[in-house]
């Protein structure tokens, strides 16, 4: 046997890493940037993320975990770990929500997602309160742009933070709901439990 | 593009962990493979070069098996020593070999291991040793060397 294989034999006979957790440590040392988790629902498994400055994405169903994670890796920082304790009062109020029994959001949104029109087109999203609807004309209008009502429905499609950013409550001047990126019937359900529609 | 460091974590940890087992003790090597990755975790922002991250990571988990000897020295052992190793090492797998591989010269020990430990290529070696390809290749060709002279 040559020296070389001998090395290599002998290497691959070390025994496989086990499972490393450091989710505890970095967090002790403050060097978790986000924690995400899955977030059960009446519309399927969201997924939500914090970052120390508040709720910075909820995403709806169907979606892969890993898509998600990848993409706040790209644009918040790879420092992003599972951490459902992080995300347990978003969850708490969203169960709440669902049922029927909140009506405003109290955690705090990270806005780090979006900017320019966009941003300024959620925000005025974010003052539409319960049981109320808009439309994309008088959101885009809010932002600042009038007659920018079908840019404003791109922007909501790129609503990062759904529900808590009530982009469900945005709808066409005729009062048609148009479309939402968890399917209509989720947007008619919590307009129907938000008692906007009958 | 940077994975998130979960990602990089699960990619890299077989090979940080079976350097660990060549170059430390067996008792230090737990502390060694947990510290290895947090303090990647500390520098992982700053990261630009997605290339090689293995190489970037075996670099710092060597230095911190080579901090384990140092401050083992500087602590008084109990009698239990040099011979014991071997006895105790969980490795299993050819003891005479790791043996002989940490007692090479520093630039060989680590092209070797890099080489067949960590299975980088020798470009990815020579960027790690800031050295030429050929460099790289001749740093392991002597450790090679050297090996079979003392395993002989």
């Amino acid at each position: 046997m040559s020296m070389e294989e001998r090395l290599r034999n002998a290497a691959a006979a070390l025994e496989e890493a086990p499972e490393l957790d450091l989710t505890d440590r970095a967090a002790d040392e403050g060097l978790v940037d986000v924690a995400f988790a899955t977030v059960d629902s009446p519309f399927g498994t969201l997924v939500a993320a914090m970052t120390n400055k508040g709720l910075v994405r909820l995403a709806l169903a169907p979606v892969r975990v890993d898509d998600v994670v990848a993409d706040l890796s790209r644009r918040l920082s790879p420092r992003i770990f599972e951490m459902p304790s992080r995300v347990d009062p978003v969850r708490r109020e969203l169960d709440e929500y669902f049922a029927g029994k909140r009506w405003a959001f109290d955690v705090s949104v990270d806005w780090t997602l979006s900017s320019g029109f966009n941003s300024r087109v959620l925000h005025a999203t974010a003052r539409i309160q319960y049981g109320e609807v808009s439309s994309y004309g008088k959101v885009a209008a809010k932002a600042g742009s009038p007659r920018a009502a079908r840019a404003a429905g791109n922007a909501l499609h790129t609503n990062p933070i759904a529900i808590v950013v009530p982009c469900h409550r945005v709808v066409g001047s005729n009062g048609s709901l148009t479309g939402y990126g968890g399917g209509l019937p989720m947007k008619e359900a919590l307009l129907r439990l938000e008692g906007a529609i009958g | 593009m940077i994975p998130p460091f979960q990602r990089f974590m699960d990619d890299n940890r077989t090979a940080v962990w079976r350097l660990l087992h060549v170059l430390c003790l067996p008792d230090d090597v737990e502390d060694c493979f947990q510290e290895t990755f947090l303090s990647a975790l500390r520098a992982y922002p700053k990261l630009t070069d997605a290339r090689n991250l293995r190489g970037w990571v075996l670099t710092i988990a060597e230095r911190k098996a080579m901090d384990s000897h140092r401050s083992r020295k500087r602590r008084p052992r109990p009698v239990e020593s040099a011979p014991d190793r071997a006895a105790r090492s969980p490795d299993g797998s050819d003891p005479e070999l790791w043996e002989a591989v940490r007692a090479l010269p520093p630039k060989q020990r680590t092209a070797v291991t890099h080489r067949f430990v960590a299975d980088l290529t020798y470009r990815d070696i020579s960027r790690v040793m800031g050295t030429t390809e050929e460099a790289a290749r001749q740093n392991v060709r002597e450790g090679l060397r050297k090996l079979r002279e003392v395993l002989r």
